[in-house]
């Protein structure tokens, strides 16, 4: 029996591993098979964690939380959570190899999943042209023209870093703003390959072995057009991945695990929350690392609080 | 990191479309944080069916001909050949359950 089990490996997962570990609890943290480190490992440049003036690479800087979660006695499981029993005092955590791993606290920052656009031949042209990773896909589209569709920093982001390949790259967004950084925005206004389609959003992707267009209609009116473009990037947010606590936790009304207050607690005891899974605002690595640590020192002093209760009784006074 | 062997624009005519067995290329590249996760799965289920089914990887940045020639325009991609012929297309980093599932007609 373990005292707790971590399920995640991003920022909140390996920041909660880090506390944890260093408390002696002993964490076995279980970071997925082919997700290990999270969405910082599809990205570049990181700028605003702070600690690194430089800047650093997202998936070195995954590399060195995850050194540090290791450091301390972290144990670290390359598999999939399958099912979890949060209900009892004992957490069951079965993975994808079949093995069950028990624990009296569970922490749970499975983070979120890329959304999809939801039309049709995105999921066939997946692969030919529609892609969720620019870092691991835009190099395939050296002197080409392409799309990202999204307004958020990831957009921004996607957008800038494809003009290393790309002659030009539309950006969409079905608004006239965007939600992303104003460094951000500086940067992708300023760039000359970047053209922005202001209210319009991707109603088709066309092409028969590979996108060879994306056909967009306006927002305010209706207007249908199409862009000739090779790739399309699709950057328009992401969904906390709560699939596996669904009818255990209790769920927001965005989405996201119901915690009490600014604590990890959620509406079962000995389960903790953290990172995007809990939040439909921020989304930062660094708030996910901040959650994460709140997780771990709650998860910390319940389990003292039960230490405490099943020690003998003192004797009467 | 792998003990897949790796062929190249070279070599991928004798190495690859003249296999005697199915075989999958994982077409690949060092920055691809999603290539390295599925990288350590492929050489399980390699080691897993040996005889059966044969698997490869092409690093993407110094073999643009075979790379253009397939058409491949997002990593990990992994095309499964027989007698010279694609006969299956995977893209993205999979569980190995699900890697398992989508190769089952060459595991069994």
């Amino acid at each position: 029996m373990r005292q707790t089990i971590i399920v995640g490996s991003g920022p909140a997962g390996y920041a909660a591993a880090i506390y944890a570990a260093r408390a002696r609890l002993r964490p076995l943290l279980i970071a997925s098979s082919v997700d290990v480190g999270g969405e910082l490992m599809k990205t570049t440049d990181v700028e605003n964690f702070p600690g690194f003036p430089e800047g650093i690479m997202g998936p070195d800087l995954m590399v060195k939380m995850r050194e540090q979660a290791e450091r301390f006695g972290t144990e670290i499981v390359h598999d999939d959570v399958t099912k979890l029993e949060l209900g009892g005092d004992i957490k069951r955590a079965t993975l994808g190899d079949g093995g069950v791993h028990e624990a009296l606290t569970v922490i749970y920052a499975a983070g979120s999943a890329y959304r999809r656009l939801g039309i049709d031949d995105e999921v066939r042209l997946s692969g030919h042209g529609v892609s969720w990773c620019a870092t691991c896909d835009g190099a395939f589209f050296r002197q080409q023209t392409v799309a990202v569709v999204g307004g958020g920093d990831s957009a921004l982001e996607e957008a800038t870093f494809l003009t290393r390949f790309a002659d030009k790259v539309f950006l969409v967004h079905r608004r006239d703003s965007l939600r992303a950084s104003a460094a951000m925005q500086d940067r992708a206004r300023a760039n000359p390959k970047i053209e922005f389609s202001w209210n319009q959003k991707v109603a088709h992707v066309y092409g028969d072995e590979k996108v060879d267009g994306i056909g967009l209609v306006g927002t305010d009116d209706g207007a249908e057009i199409r862009l000739d473009v090779a790739g399309l990037f699709v950057a328009i947010g992401s969904d906390p991945r709560t699939h596996l606590v669904h009818g255990q936790l209790h769920l927001t009304a965005e989405g996201t695990i119901a915690v009490d207050g600014r604590s990890s607690r959620t509406n079962l005891p000995g389960v903790f929350a953290a990172g995007d899974v809990i939040d439909p605002t921020y989304k930062q690595a660094i708030t996910a690392a901040g959650s994460g640590t709140v997780a771990s020192l709650d998860a910390e002093h319940y389990l003292a609080a039960l230490a405490a209760h099943s020690s003998p009784a003192p004797a009467p006074v | 990191m792998s003990s897949t062997t790796a062929v190249t624009d070279a070599t991928f005519q004798s190495e690859v479309l003249h296999h005697e067995i199915p075989i999958l290329v994982d077409f690949w590249a060092e920055w691809c944080g999603p290539c390295r996760a599925v990288s350590p799965i492929l050489d399980k289920i390699a080691e897993e069916n040996t005889g059966k089914l044969s698997i490869v990887k092409m690093d993407v940045d110094e073999n643009p001909e075979t790379v253009e020639r397939y058409g491949i325009v997002s990593i990990p991609s992994m095309l499964v050949f027989d007698g010279g012929q694609v006969v299956k297309r995977i893209t993205g980093a999979k569980p190995k359950p699900v890697l398992d599932a989508d190769l089952k007609e060459f595991l069994a």
